[in-house]
């Protein structure tokens, strides 16, 4: 449920940021999210779509870039793509993970004229 | 017209996270430890802090944010204690986000309070993505709940300092494994301090109490 602050979020900071590039509208937005941030991407591309409606982001589109999990493992030393966090290092199955990305939640570039 | 790209990179929760940091100073100046509480519906969370309440009355000053979606009714029955209580009802929303918090800070009198414990709205999921300004989390969960938690729902697990594990007077009446959850739990947080409590015959509080209290010498 909380993907509609979210999307109430990327509506705000994009539509503060247009005017500094004289932007009236914006065909897309490229979001990168973590793989263990807990968002649906369902559910933030219909909240954005019913919470755009009324302002200048009428029609523009979600781009959602999935990052997977990164850690390093601090028993064995060495750093992993998790394909299944969080049961332990893939190498060592130790469980003292230090996670790297995955837990993403960023605007990284949005597109417009 | 020419079409333009502007690159960003921000954090899409970033005005949660300063005005999380404002809290966070508000709490410091005032010399109050703020705890972000969080669990599913129904494990404890309000029975555990009245009891808190009650027990280090003679020793701790603590005052309650209460979130719910809606009703008072966690904040009467802290009320009861005699602490300092606000009711937050988030109107829908599943969790409590910073802004709340800091719309709340006027009603208190923060001066004499040690110990500002923040109940969240109760769900697994969503209150562990928004930071509050607190200066740790404390998740319980009930063993009724189900020994499969960790593994499910693993972020808010992974995002805890403190895992209270509630009810355990009802280890005879269900099927749970306190080793399984104890073990998966560390798996996902090798840091996490775990305590096995129950509110109703009391068992493990005072582990509970020592925490708080040295927390609070922090
Ligand atoms: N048997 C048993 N029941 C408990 C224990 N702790 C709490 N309860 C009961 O569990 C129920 C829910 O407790 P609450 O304290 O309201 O739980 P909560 O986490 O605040 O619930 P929400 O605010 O709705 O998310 C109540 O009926 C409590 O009496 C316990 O250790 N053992
Ligand atoms: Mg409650
Ligand atoms: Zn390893």
């Amino acid at each position: 449920m909380h993907e509609l602050s979210i999307a109430q979020s990327i509506i705000e900071i994009v539509t503060q940021d247009m005017p500094k590039h004289n932007l009236t509208k914006v065909d897309t937005i490229t979001l990168r999210i973590g793989e263990i941030t807990q968002v649906m991407p369902d559910a933030l591309l219909f909240g954005f779509e019913c919470l755009s409606k009324d302002t200048s982001l009428d029609g523009t589109k979600l781009i959602i870039e999935t990052v997977p999990v990164k850690g390093h493992c601090k028993t064995c030393g060495q750093d992993f793509v998790f394909e299944d966090w969080p049961y332990g290092c893939p190498e060592c199955g130790q469980a003292d993970i230090q996670i790297i990305s995955g837990r993403e939640l960023e605007i990284v570039e949005f597109e417009g004229s | 017209m020419i079409e333009i790209k502007i690159s960003l990179v921000k954090n899409v929760l970033e005005a949660n996270e300063r005005i999380a940091a404002q809290n966070r100073q508000f709490f410091a100046d005032k010399g109050v430890m703020a705890i972000n509480m969080m669990s599913a519906p129904g494990a404890g969370k309000t029975t555990l802090i009245e009891d808190t309440i009650r027990s280090l009355k003679n020793e701790l000053n603590i005052a309650v944010i209460e979130g719910d979606i809606q009703s008072t009714y966690d904040a009467e029955a802290i009320s009861a204690t005699g602490a300092q209580v606000v009711q937050i009802n988030t109107g829908g929303a599943c969790h409590l986000d910073a802004n709340m918090i800091n719309e709340t800070l006027s009603q208190f009198d923060l001066n004499l309070v040690d110990l500002l414990i923040i109940e969240n709205v109760g769900n697994l999921v969503c209150p562990a993505e928004f930071n509050l300004g607190e200066y740790c989390k404390v998740m319980l969960l009930s063993i009724s709940e189900g020994d499969d938690k960790p593994l499910k729902y693993p972020v808010m697990f992974h995002e805890a300092s403190v895992l209270l594990i509630n009810k355990i007077d009802l280890l005879p009446y269900v099927d749970c494994s306190i080793e399984k959850i104890r073990q998966e739990s560390l798996k996902i947080n090798p840091d996490l301090t775990i305590f096995e409590i129950s509110c109703k015959t009391r068992q493990g509080l005072n582990d509970w109490h020592d925490w708080l209290k040295a927390l609070l010498l922090k």
